[in-house]
């Protein structure tokens, strides 16, 4: 019953914003820049926007998550520090966004003078995404078992070379998945971005260039009542778009898997 | 320390926490012959071969006393570079821990954690390392197939491959046939016989049966005791302590 109802909720939302944004899209929708605030033309910009911001935010925060990771479960065991960490990203994942928001405009925006950009926002958006980056890289990490890490000491490899060449390896789908959780959740964000990288529709041109992504792009269309069809256009796009990562993704892991074993 | 022995075992004893895992072990392993450790779960067996090349020192906790030694040089010494120690004394475990990549990257990992990347060099150990145990008619042409399809003999025979193409000194062996089938184990006893000529042994046996099929000499385990050592024929038929006598004859274990 739960899990009908759930299914229910999911296709009536999907229906309701396909039906009324599937009819905007078409290839200018995509490849035209918004005009007049987004009431005419397309929404390119807000799509270079989103990848820009999202790409900063993965480069950013992947690694530093998964050396996280990899720092909690392999190079310590449980102590002082290790709790702290865990601590620590415990209270960074039950924040709500607008503090995110609110700090990255008060230490990136205004104290680091990066003004409303792509870094601010996509360095706002790492930290955001941090504890899922580490808490899936942890769990696929502590799924691998421990008998491959004792074969890879007992001939003769170091902690790197064994993290390197079985424990990542191994963990890679896993990492991937959180990885992809975390752009689902970086291109859902809008208060954080709106207060870190602007809301200007103008293209991007470089890392310090204000930005709108496709979800404040919507807020705002919806918000400011400017055009109700053009933002389930991009409601439509957007989703379109998470499909596509998640499909690629899926894609990606099992043509990995199927090469490994 | 008498003359010829590979490993030298002084006073050892080990500790998980404040559990006493090995009591004082005192033995002498002699080059290219098999030891086996035998006695019942939980005498201190697989810790004693751990302790040979200290993979002990993953486990947090733990703290040994006395010594051993390997051709004189004692391992324990803060010098010992652990991983040259353990391409030395190689360990294939009890149940087969195929790495999860393609046959011949499984047997060419050791070598390339050592920094040997020539391909023909590294062909040469492959196809050395399967034909010792016994396992390249079988895989010559999948070698870029993964480990992880081999049945389970060949899983384990690949593992002892894996260790053989380090060139170790000293092999152990924790009842490496523990999950095989009797016609697997034929193979892999018969695979141990062929390496006792050029390697060291310590083989944690399958059970008496096996022990007293392979075996050259014998250290009988007991509550991390041991309780007795001496050859596998003296041992097994006329061994000189009750608890052994009754231990082999079956009276319990």
């Amino acid at each position: 019953m739960a899990a009908l109802s759930t299914i229910a909720v999911m296709i009536l939302i999907l229906f309701q914003i396909l039906k009324e944004g599937l009819p905007v899209l078409n290839l200018h929708f995509f490849l035209d820049s918004p005009k007049e605030m987004g009431r005419e033309g397309g929404i390119f910009s807000t799509i270079i926007g989103t990848a820009a911001l999202t790409l900063v935010a993965i480069i950013f925060g992947a690694p530093l998550g998964v050396g996280t990771a990899i720092f909690l479960r392999e190079y310590t065991r449980e102590s002082k520090i290790s709790h702290m960490i865990r601590f620590g990203t415990d209270c960074l994942a039950g924040v709500p966004s607008i503090i995110f928001g609110l700090f990255g405009f008060v230490f990136f925006v205004i104290r680091l003078n990066m003004g409303w950009s792509i870094l601010s926002g996509g360095l706002t958006l790492a930290a955001m995404i941090l504890p899922t980056v580490i808490s899936t890289a942890e769990e696929s990490i502590r799924a691998i078992p421990p008998s491959l890490r004792e074969v890879s000491y007992s001939l003769g490899g170091t902690r790197w070379q064994t993290v390197t060449r079985v424990v990542l390896p191994s963990a890679l789908p896993g990492i991937f998945t959180g990885i992809l959780l975390s752009v689902g959740r970086s291109i859902g964000e809008t208060a954080a971005i709106i207060l870190t990288a602007g809301s200007s529709l103008v293209m991007p041109t470089s890392l310090f260039s204000p930005i709108r992504t496709m979800s404040v792009h919507f807020y705002i269309l919806a918000r400011e009542g400017i055009s109700m069809k053009m933002a389930y256009g991009t409601g439509a796009a957007l989703i379109l778009l998470v499909l596509m990562i998640n499909i690629m993704a899926q894609w990606l892991i099992n043509r990995y898997i199927r090469h490994r074993t | 320390m008498a003359q010829g022995n590979k490993i030298v075992i002084r006073d050892f004893s080990f500790y998980y926490n404040s559990f006493q895992a090995l009591m004082t072990i005192n033995l002498d392993i002699q080059p290219r012959q098999i030891f086996t450790v035998f006695g019942p779960a939980r005498s201190g067996k697989t810790t004693l071969l751990k302790s040979l090349n200290r993979l002990t020192d993953l486990i947090f906790g733990t703290s040994h006393t006395g010594t051993i030694f390997l051709d004189g040089m004692d391992i324990y010494d803060p010098k010992v570079d652990v991983t040259q120690l353990r391409r030395r004394i190689g360990m294939v475990f009890d149940l087969p821990t195929p790495l999860p990549m393609s046959i011949y990257d499984n047997i060419a990992y050791g070598p390339k954690l050592g920094g040997t990347n020539r391909k023909n060099r590294l062909n040469e150990t492959v196809e050395k390392a399967l034909r010792s145990a016994v396992l390249w008619e079988e895989v010559k042409d999948r070698l870029h197939t993964s480990a992880l399809r081999l049945s389970g003999g060949q899983q384990q025979r690949l593992c002892i491959a894996r260790v053989l193409a380090l060139e170790p000194e000293v092999l152990l062996l924790d009842e490496p046939c523990s999950g095989l089938d009797p016609i697997s184990t034929t193979s892999i006893e018969e695979t141990l016989i062929q390496l006792k000529k050029e390697y060291t042994i310590i083989l944690v046996p399958h059970n008496i049966q096996q022990a007293s099929r392979v075996a050259d000499r014998a250290g009988f385990f007991l509550n991390g005791e041991l309780v007795e050592e001496g050859s596998a024929y003296q041992i097994f038929t006329k061994p000189r302590e009750k608890q052994t006598e009754d231990y082999v004859t079956g009276r319990f274990g």
